[in-house]
């Protein structure tokens, strides 16, 4: 995971910067408040609850909606003065269905690839080609009324990609989809920030799921910013061992408390604090385990901390799935 | 076994894109020419073609008719403006089907959202839209003036003189045409963006043409003069037929002296139509 992908002609350093943005819808509803976020090259998440003001802060940098205070730049440019500018370097996949359904896939993508401004031949050979790469093949020569909800989805992430865009804005890409579908459209996303070298900002109100992909998190709440902070950053210093046995838990639990390590349960698993000495650590587990005659089933290294950080977040799915 | 295989696929990941990106006259090109093609059901699926192409090939084949008609009859039955005033009923249906098949399946399948995040803007949607009924009427009333065209050329027995002279009453009856489609377009549209759903814009539209005419043949039968040649401006096949008489002479419709305020009407219609879609389209959610 590459916080500066390669392929790029020109380094861009920050991808969205806001400072104090505002959105208020007919005065009364406040999607934003004075949100100052920066946003830099790699895969994002952008997390926080439905309502939070994801799908706000990502049609302002689009510069479908005007904000109402402060100031919002997209690649460096304005997004309401410099629309056509940065709306030709984005791509934008929304949330909700946008296909319309009695029309081919393929012709769909090349459509929208000239509306982006790609050439006719060039628009076609590239609709074909990225449908191919969110893994459309024969089926892209079928409507897309008889698609299923996850190629509709695939579809969609292939019109925000087919005119290449530097800056990716997806909104809840795995909405609608099945445990498979989810991990696949993630991977997918996964793969078009590291080895396609594009960036990608995506939008969930999942944090277990997306955090798996990301290089750095921002997380909103009520249209305020949370925290926002690189993915490395946040979890450094809070490495955990997750430790499982078969049975008597407790009792592994209540030992290794006494041995001094800090323990914490999580489901049927014990999540122990790595702590300054990491061998030491791995000793004593081994050796409570075995003074209490338990069979291990699992010990490794576990990094989804960051659910913890995002504590704040009400809502059950933000912890560890 | 993949050593006989000639035919290797070979995988070359993703390229990038370092070609021209042509912006937004462009993006309003590429929406007019798919607009266009939608429009006859190009490119979708069979039952969406059946009805715009069905029209256009009635239409094509009342030319036929026409061209039999006019070559084997003494004099001259129908000329190419004659086309445009009574083909005209038949391009409202065209119209009412094919304005809703253009805007309300992206207004119901939130299509424009993807548009909007491309660098067209939203006057550029709406007027090339506006632009794509109003061509596609156009190729309505173009298609059947053509057949009319070669059978009369071939026929005529005036030799090269004769062909030139159908010729000047094609162009006459193509400009006709292209207004009557403007003046279409611009009432039909507005309507159609209204509703997401297909059925109720066509209705609305039909509704329009169907619901005035009675209005205007009361009218032109109870009254005579100024009334009667008042009238046809209630409905807007009445208003076009009108402007027919006063710019082409055509015979279809008696207009007096009052051809100029049939053309200003049809001015105002083009004028509202147009600022009505554009206003509507400042309103859809992106």
């Amino acid at each position: 995971m590459s916080a500066d992908p390669p392929g790029h002609s020109v380094c861009i350093v920050v991808l969205i910067e806001t400072n104090a943005l505002e959105k208020r819808y007919d005065n009364t509803v406040t999607a934003l408040a004075d949100l100052t976020v920066t946003v830099e090259p790699g895969i994002v998440g952008l997390v926080g609850v439905n309502g939070a003001g994801k799908s706000t802060l990502i049609k302002l940098a689009l510069g479908l909606l005007a904000p109402t205070g402060g100031r919002i730049r997209v690649l460096g440019l304005d997004p309401i003065a410099d629309g056509e500018s940065v709306r030709a370097r984005v791509g934008y996949m929304p949330e909700h269905d946008c296909l319309p359904p009695d029309l081919i896939a393929a012709e769909f993508v090349t459509h929208m690839a000239r509306v982006s401004g790609l050439p006719a031949a060039m628009a076609r050979e590239r609709a074909s080609e990225t449908l191919r790469h969110v893994g459309l093949y024969e089926e892209r020569y079928r409507r897309i009324g008889g698609y299923s909800t996850g190629m509709k989805q695939r579809v969609k992430l292939a019109q925000a990609l087919v005119h290449d865009p530097e800056l990716l804005l997806l909104d809840e890409p795995t909405n609608g989809l099945d445990p498979e579908g989810r991990r696949a459209m993630l991977d997918l996303v996964h793969r078009i920030g590291s080895e396609f070298g594009i960036s990608v900002v995506v939008c969930s109100h999942l944090l277990g799921e997306i955090e798996r992909i990301c290089t750095s998190l921002v997380a909103i709440d009520a249209g305020r910013l949370l925290r926002s902070a690189s993915l490395s950053a946040m979890t450094q210093h809070s490495d955990l061992l997750m430790v499982e046995v078969d049975e008597n838990s407790d009792r592994l639990a209540a030992l290794l408390s006494e041995s001094g390590l800090a323990v914490r349960r999580d489901n049927r698993a014990l999540l122990v604090q790595l702590g300054e000495d990491p061998d030491t650590t791995y000793d004593l587990i081994r050796d409570a385990v075995a003074d209490l005659d338990l069979s291990l089933h699992r010990l490794e290294r576990h990094r989804h901390q960051v659910a913890d950080l995002f504590r704040d977040l009400p809502t059950a799915e933000a912890t560890h799935v | 076994m993949s050593d006989r295989n000639t035919g290797v696929i070979h995988d070359i990941g993703y390229q990038r894109y370092e070609g021209p990106r042509l912006g937004r006259g462009y993006a309003r090109r590429s929406l007019l020419v798919h607009s266009v093609r939608g429009a006859y059901g190009l490119g979708r699926s069979a039952w969406a073609k059946v009805l715009p192409v069905g029209i256009l090939a009635i239409a094509c084949v009342a030319a036929l008719v026409l061209v039999v008609v006019n070559t084997q009859l003494p004099v001259e039955v129908i000329d190419y403006v004659g086309i445009a005033s009574t083909f005209t009923f038949a391009a409202t249906a065209f119209v009412a089907v094919v304005a809703p098949e253009l805007v309300s399946v992206d207004l119901r399948g939130n299509v424009l959202s993807l548009y909007l995040s491309r660098p067209l803007r939203r006057s550029d949607y709406a007027l090339t839209k506006l632009a794509a009924l109003a061509t596609a009427t156009f190729v309505m009333f173009t298609a059947p003036m053509l057949i009319l065209f070669l059978g009369m050329a071939f026929s005529t027995d005036d030799g090269i003189s004769g062909v030139l002279a159908e010729f000047g009453g094609l162009l006459l009856g193509m400009l006709a045409g292209a207004i009557h489609a403007i003046v279409l377009a611009a009432i039909a549209l507005p309507f159609a963006a209204l509703s997401g759903r297909r059925v109720f814009a066509t209705g609305m539209i039909i509704g329009i043409f169907l619901v005035t005419t009675p209005i205007t043949g009361a009218l032109m039968a109870l009254s005579s003069g100024p009334g009667a040649q008042l009238a046809g401006l209630i409905n807007p096949v009445f208003l076009l037929n009108g402007i027919d008489a006063w710019l082409f002479s055509s015979v279809m419709a008696d207009v007096g002296v009052y051809g100029p305020i049939y053309g200003l009407v049809a001015a105002a219609l083009v004028a509202i139509g147009t600022a009505c879609t554009v206003w509507r389209y400042r309103k859809v959610k992106a």
